[in-house]
């Protein structure tokens, strides 16, 4: 079994936790996500929150969107209107 | 850098919108008339987060393990409400997601000396099928789920907004 070609190179992880570091929200200081500093510890840490914080929100619109149901009345016609305006 | 798991913001999302809007439309006529029951406002809630969900899954596919993991739980989950006996045919789907996802890079959680196995095991609870991933797919998982998370997000809120008013 060749070891070589199976194993994680440090160059290939540094080079997913970057790319997840800059995905995250908080730790983008604007310009171009100058994680460099960010330990992976804290990017991995920051990515629990994050999902956890969207994952949030998906059930806070569900909650939303089940209040405000009654007033959707999506004919055919809106739901081609609405995908078009959606996709703005 | 090409990339074959590039993710395309215009089709995926109009493709989650398209089935998400579809979902609510059924779900929207489902309405029973005692419908302003608590026990029927949640369960309401429930299917539209679960519309959602399943809406993005199916609109990624089986290109990823996380959609496939979730595609996988989701329909599991139907079934066990239409038959009790399916638990042995969940057990083998899951073996095969776990040997699929296994087999495209077989590095073990070799984390010796890096400090953040917990923080990867962390991560592993929120992706789901992340218990079946190594490091690396774990990682690149991630990523794209977060994405598909965002546009999910943004989704849903311009339809409620659109919607509330």
């Amino acid at each position: 079994m060749s070891g070589a070609s199976n194993k994680i190179t440090d160059d290939e992880l540094n080079a997913l936790i970057l790319r997840l570091g800059t995905l995250l929200p908080q730790l983008n200081h604007g310009r171009h996500g100058r994680v460099a500093s960010s330990s992976t510890t804290k990017i991995l840490k920051e990515t629990c929150s994050y999902i956890r914080r969207l994952q949030k929100e998906v059930d806070d619109l569900s909650e939303r969107l089940s209040q405000c149901l009654d007033s959707m009345d999506i004919t055919s016609s809106d739901a081609e209107f609405l995908t078009n305006l959606l996709q703005q | 850098m090409n990339n074959p798991h590039h993710l395309n913001p215009t089709s995926l999302k109009s493709r989650f919108t398209t089935r998400f809007l579809r979902a609510l439309t059924k779900i929207r006529a489902q309405k029973p008339i005692s419908s302003s029951s608590p026990t029927e406002i949640f369960r309401r809630y429930r299917r539209i987060k679960v519309a959602a969900d399943k809406s993005m899954a199916y609109s990624v596919r089986s290109r990823r393990i996380w959609s496939r993991a979730m595609l996988w739980k989701l329909r599991s989950r139907s079934y066990r409400r239409q038959d009790p006996c399916s638990g042995r045919r969940s057990g083998k789907t899951n073996q095969a997601i776990m040997k699929k996802s296994s087999n495209e890079n077989t590095t073990t959680r070799r984390e010796d000396g890096v400090g953040f196995v917990e923080e990867a095991d962390e991560l592993r609870q929120l992706v789901p099928g992340g218990e079946t991933m190594n490091l690396c797919n774990l990682l690149d998982e991630t990523a794209h789920y977060i994405k598909c998370l965002t546009t999910q997000v943004q989704e849903m809120k311009k339809i409620a907004d659109f919607y509330s008013f």
